[in-house]
């Protein structure tokens, strides 16, 4: 056996666009009016469009792969070729070993069953034996941690509730190959971290994996490697952080300064050695802003802002607020300022954006975000979206005394 | 196609597990329980019953047990043919999630349909028999046709349902056909009347071919006699046909599935 499991050789998938015929009272005036006059065929072809071009990537096994890209870019066409749900109009793909595809983990539920009978109902649909279910049945319902309600039917369950003994059923399907789409959306806080252990846990038993989602973060943690899609085509096949450097730099030139009377002209990151954007915990950073004008335009005030990875902001200030007065600026002068920020952040991809507007906030001007992608290398130690620099002082064993255990 | 059926067989467990899931619901959502399973051919041996009647006076030829014993003996399997059709007709639009999101052999679906079916009609031929007994219909070696009947009778179900449920992917109003075809179908099957009655006339209805299914089903349970061997056969054949198109088509237009749905 080759040493890929997953291989795509110049796959082309085209859709149809629009209304076709979906019933015979449609279909067979079409026919016979096709019958009397050949044309119409024209305007079909209008309406195809083309959802994959031209992928080609394989997956050594035991590699961890991520797929990213856009809405729309093709990424869910291309796991459904490669489960075999859809057929490539063009091209081949071959799979070496057991594939399981996790791309709805409730597809298989049925809402008048018991989550005990979902779980041999969907684990036998992902292609579990009824033996292998029998043996992992209690490590499912321990890993949901819907013990109580295992015996409910799952129509009386929370979205949550449903989402995670989905995901429990999928976790423990061991398949030789996996294909993971955004089922990590799924669950509280807690639980995410619970599947991305499994995810890991998964890769390093030497699964296969290809994984696909919008949540940078997660891909850039499990998978070495990525395949970057925009509109049905390859753009990238690098290291992750490669690809999700670019992805997020294409993402900025979507939006195109315009004509706003001030805009942002420059945003730039440095380093004493010069522009970066990899920096380590706790380095000190200097961001320059450059602001120009097309109006003479007054008051204004620029503001930095930190987001992590689910675009929550975790930090923000500005001139303003850090004391230096509104500014009036006109065509032909360019406005700089530079921050000093110390990068307290943990190991992950930051979006540093930048605005430009009036001191009260009664008007933006103009928005960048994110303006910067910052990589923040890893230190083991935490985790998380900040770095609160810990230390332990003390850590020890001593005997309790008898009168407290008593009270406890 | 045997690559076809063999990864079919690969997925047996899952065709079993479907097939448990379809029944345990249907038990589960209605109050009635297993009186669902009886109540379609009650109604049915019911009706044949009435029209029986109506027959005997007409004809001045008194009504006598055994006519009842047939009509009850045909409305049984006749029942099941008409729900697995119905079932499996509805059985891939019914999973649409699954059809669109997972893969497998996605004839299961119109498979189990039919065999969830077939346990409704293991159902009632329980309560058959109970009612055989009381109406004194002896037993015969001629019995031992019926499992090859009844075999006959799923492979052309399952036949039908899988061009009906494929085809009703693709086209919504195919549905309204099939319902429109199985409400009449009664009167075109020899459910409620027995072919021998239609004379000469009665050879066109064994075209139909559940009607020699059922009238050799009649035969061995009710008359003590062989079937006709020569329509037999053909329904048989008909039967084998239908389930070998039926896979073909099936399969054929399987990959179109998920992006037509």
């Amino acid at each position: 056996m080759s040493d890929v499991a997953l291989r795509m050789e110049h796959v082309y998938k085209k859709f149809r666009k629009g209304e076709t015929y979906n019933s015979l009272r449609d279909l067979l005036p079409a026919l016979t009016g096709k019958m009397f006059k050949a044309q119409e065929l024209d305007s079909r072809d209008k309406r195809e469009f083309w959802a994959l071009q031209d992928i080609s990537f394989e997956v050594k096994h035991g590699e961890a792969m991520g797929i990213v890209g856009r809405n729309g870019a093709g990424k869910s066409t291309a796991l459904k070729i490669l489960s075999r749900i859809m057929k490539p109009t063009k091209g081949r793909m071959v799979v070496n070993g057991r594939l399981s595809a996790l791309i709805e983990v409730t597809a298989g539920f049925h809402q008048d069953l018991t989550g005990r009978e979902n779980i041999y109902l969907h684990g036998t649909i992902l292609g579990m034996t009824r033996r292998e279910i029998d043996a992992k049945l209690d490590q499912i319902i321990a890993f949901s941690g819907l013990e109580e309600f295992i015996d409910t039917p799952v129509k009386r369950y929370s979205s949550g509730m449903y989402a995670r003994l989905g995901f429990s059923v999928a976790a423990h399907v061991d398949p030789e190959v996996l294909i993971v789409d955004e089922v990590l959306s799924v669950g509280d806080y807690v639980f995410q971290q619970r599947c991305m252990d499994r995810m890991r846990a998964i890769v390093a038993n030497g699964t296969t994996l290809l994984f696909v989602s919008h949540n940078l973060k997660a891909v850039t943690e499990i998978c070495p490697n990525s395949v970057l899609l925009e509109h049905g085509r390859v753009l990238a096949i690098d290291n992750t952080d490669a690809v999700v450097r670019k992805y997020l730099s294409d993402e900025d030139k979507a939006g195109e300064t315009g004509n706003r009377p001030v805009y942002i002209s420059s945003v730039k990151v440095r380093d004493l050695a010069g522009e970066q954007s990899t920096f380590e915990s706790g380095e000190t950073a200097w961001v320059d802003i450059e602001v120009m004008a097309r109006n003479t335009t007054e008051k204004l005030a620029v503001v930095i802002w930190l987001l992590d990875h689910t675009e929550y902001e975790i930090f923000n200030t500005s001139t303003e607020r850090l004391g230096y007065p509104a500014f009036t600026i006109s065509p032909g002068q360019v406005y700089k300022c530079s921050f000093e920020i110390k990068i307290n952040l943990a190991h992950g991809t930051f979006g540093l954006c930048a605005a430009v507007h009036r001191y009260d906030i009664q008007k933006t001007y103009d928005k960048k975000v994110p303006a910067v992608t910052l990589f923040i290398g890893s230190t083991m130690a935490v985790r998380g979206a900040v770095n609160c620099f810990p230390k332990i002082i003390e850590s020890g064993l001593s005997e309790i005394r008898a009168e407290e255990t008593a009270r406890l | 196609m045997t690559e076809e059926l063999l990864e079919l067989y690969r997925y047996r467990e899952l065709l079993m597990v479907i097939t448990f899931r379809d029944i345990k619901v249907r038990y589960k959502q209605s109050i009635m329980g297993f009186l669902w399973a009886i109540l379609m051919p009650i109604l049915i041996v019911m009706s044949g019953v009435v029209i029986r009647y109506a027959y005997a006076l007409a004809s001045h030829v008194p009504m006598n047990t055994s006519d009842i014993a047939s009509v009850a003996v045909k409305s049984v399997p006749y029942a099941f043919l008409v729900a697995a059709i119905r079932f499996s007709c509805f059985s891939l639009t019914a999973n649409t999630s699954l059809v669109v999101k997972i893969y497998f052999p996605k004839e299961i679906f119109p498979m189990a349909a039919v065999l969830a079916c077939l346990f409704d009609f293991f159902v009632a031929f329980g309560a058959l028999i109970i009612l055989l007994i009381f109406l004194h219909v002896g037993v015969s070696v001629y019995l031992l046709w019926v499992p090859v009947l009844l075999a006959a009778m799923v492979l052309l179900a399952t036949g039908i349902g899988m061009i009906v449920s494929a085809s009703s992917l693709f086209f919504r109003d195919v549905k309204y056909i099939v319902e429109v075809v199985l409400t009449f179908g009664i009167f075109f099957t020899p459910v409620f009347y027995d072919v021998r009655m239609l004379g000469d006339k009665g050879k066109w209805l064994m075209l139909n071919p559940a009607a020699p299914l059922l009238e050799g089903i009649n035969a061995c349970i009710v008359r003590h006699r062989a079937p006709d061997l020569f329509w037999v056969s053909y329904s048989i054949a008909f039967s084998l046909v239908a389930f070998v198109a039926g896979f073909v088509l099936f399969k054929h237009l399987e990959p179109a599935f998920a992006e037509s749905i």
